[in-house]
């Protein structure tokens, strides 16, 4: 039997972005663990919406001619924090606040990124 | 009950530091283990009394084992606790308990570096975890950026009050002979200098350097007869919140807003009545956080707060005396350097003394904001 890392392995593997919460609980557990942070209650996974919110950001840059890459850390509309990185922004585009939903980007190594949502205001 | 702690009853009766700057063609063993010997000597006391040794080394998983055979010891115990910057905090915490017990009678915290001989580049062990390596962050200096950019969001602190971190801690410099890094920094040159990882620029981060230092501590009864001023340890926390700083409730603020309030509590003393204070300055933001959350200035107002003077030369609040990890000296884990200037002032004997000075804390900063530990001295009128 796996250990929850490699259970939130296999589903990302499948296409599926999980989240742990609490048996019968509110709230996110992220990164995967065997009981609940803090509390050591019990976990059950649940597939995540993916929607979230760029809590803060940063370019980091590289040699010229090679474009900055920007690392942002999100908060996951369900309440757990991640890292991750948003695409198709620019420095002046991406910001604090902006809402943005994951996609899984299926590499040798699955990984998820984020895309920028629009605003219905705005 | 907890944080029961022996305040005043050890004491630091040798302090060193070697090599702060550049030595080359020293191991890191080679360097922890001279300041080991240049401790000794400011203590008076024979190697061969040492009983405890605590040690933390950037290339070496097992330096309690390796100080305890390059020192020629079979020493009572070795904690090589690895805590990031602030593992020399921690190491006291530890040696304070056992000296105070009676399990040891002279614990020994040592650390040794030769980043700058040794390549230039910080070198540590430590990577980001399998959740954030992805992403490919620098490490540590990204996750620094991270907070540093939701502290400028969330409270305004402006690209200015960063680079005036680095400003006072060059004019500190400028006066300390042991210092690397001197001469004339202004706020436009901060704000010049080249972009890393937004918004922390070159002139943010700590330097390379080499070093060593090392403390002596013993029971304050013996300690009071030595050749020193005394200095004995009010009170000392350590706080871990976890390793990565992505799993902060709110990364503006630090487990040092627990490590210091703990430590002061068992000193006696409020932010009002600690005379000198060394940060571990790694970047920029983090004299700006720890000030805030040490209770030197509210929360949110470290920017105008460093902005206004108080830390440079001649402000209200002595900050890194020696010119920090930023413009003294950053050999990869830079705790024990702050420890040993807050020593220095407490002796009297700093570069940059501040007349008077009583109490004296210093701030150890692990991990990527992660682990954060408190030490508070003070001289013999504290005790």
């Amino acid at each position: 039997m796996s250990g929850p890392s490699a259970e939130w392995d296999a589903a990302l593997a499948e296409g599926r972005f999980l989240l742990q919460r609490p048996v019968g609980g509110s709230g996110a557990v992220f990164p995967p663990r065997a009981f609940a942070p803090g509390t050591g209650a019990e976990l059950e996974w649940f597939e995540a919406s993916g929607l979230g919110t760029v809590y803060s950001a940063t370019w980091i840059q590289r040699k010229p001619p090679e474009p900055p890459y920007n690392v942002v850390l999100v908060d996951l509309a369900e309440g757990a924090r991640m890292m991750g990185c948003v695409e198709g922004v620019t420095p002046e585009t991406l910001h604090i606040g902006m809402a943005v939903k994951a996609r899984i980007v299926a590499e040798e190594t699955p990984m998820i990124v984020f895309d920028p949502v629009e605003q219905a205001d705005g | 009950m907890g944080d029961m702690f022996p305040r005043g009853r050890v004491s630091v009766a040798g302090a060193s530091t070697f090599g702060v700057g550049e030595m080359p063609g020293h191991s890191t063993i080679e360097m922890a283990g001279k300041a080991v010997q240049l401790a000794l000597a400011d203590a008076a006391i024979n190697l061969s009394e040492v009983d405890g040794l605590f040690i933390a080394l950037p290339d070496d998983l097992f330096a309690g084992l390796s100080l305890a055979q390059y020192l020629g010891l079979h020493p009572r115990f070795t904690d090589n606790n690895r805590a990031g910057g602030a593992s020399f905090m921690s190491h006291l915490v530890t040696a304070c308990m056992m000296l105070d017990a009676g399990y040891l009678d002279c614990a020994v915290i040592a650390y040794g570096a030769n980043q700058r001989s040794s390549g230039g580049k910080l070198s540590t062990p430590a990577r980001p975890d399998r959740w954030d390596a992805p992403y490919n962050p620098m490490y540590p200096l990204s996750f620094y950026a991270l907070a540093a950019a939701r502290h400028m969001h969330q409270y305004g602190t402006t690209r200015e009050e960063l680079a005036s971190v680095a400003v006072a801690a060059r004019l500190w410099a400028n006066t300390n002979p042991e210092a690397f890094a001197k001469g004339p920094l202004t706020i436009e040159d901060v704000i010049a200098s080249r972009l890393i990882s937004s918004p922390i620029r070159a002139r943010d981060c700590c330097l390379v350097t080499d070093g060593a230092a090392a403390l002596v501590l013993t029971r304050t009864d013996r300690a009071k007869d030595g050749p020193q001023p005394l200095v004995p340890v009010l009170g000392a926390a350590a706080a871990t919140w976890y390793n990565s700083v992505t799993q902060a409730d709110d990364i503006t603020v630090t487990a040092a807003a627990e490590s210091g309030p703990r430590a002061m509590a068992m000193a006696g003393l409020t932010p009002g009545q600690i005379d000198t204070v060394q940060l571990y300055d790694a970047f920029t933001i983090n004299t700006i956080l720890f000030l805030e959350d040490l209770g030197f200035c509210a929360k949110g107002e470290g920017g105008k707060f460093v902005a206004s003077g108080a830390i440079s030369p001649g402000g209200s609040l002595a900050v890194n005396t020696n010119g920090g990890g930023l413009s003294c000296c950053h050999p990869g884990m830079y705790g024990m350097f702050a420890m040993v200037e807050a020593v220095r002032q407490m002796r009297g004997t700093a570069a940059n003394q501040i007349a008077g000075a009583k109490t004296g804390l210093a701030h150890g900063n692990g991990g990527t904001l992660s682990a954060q530990a408190t030490v508070i001295f003070g001289n013999a009128e504290t005790v």
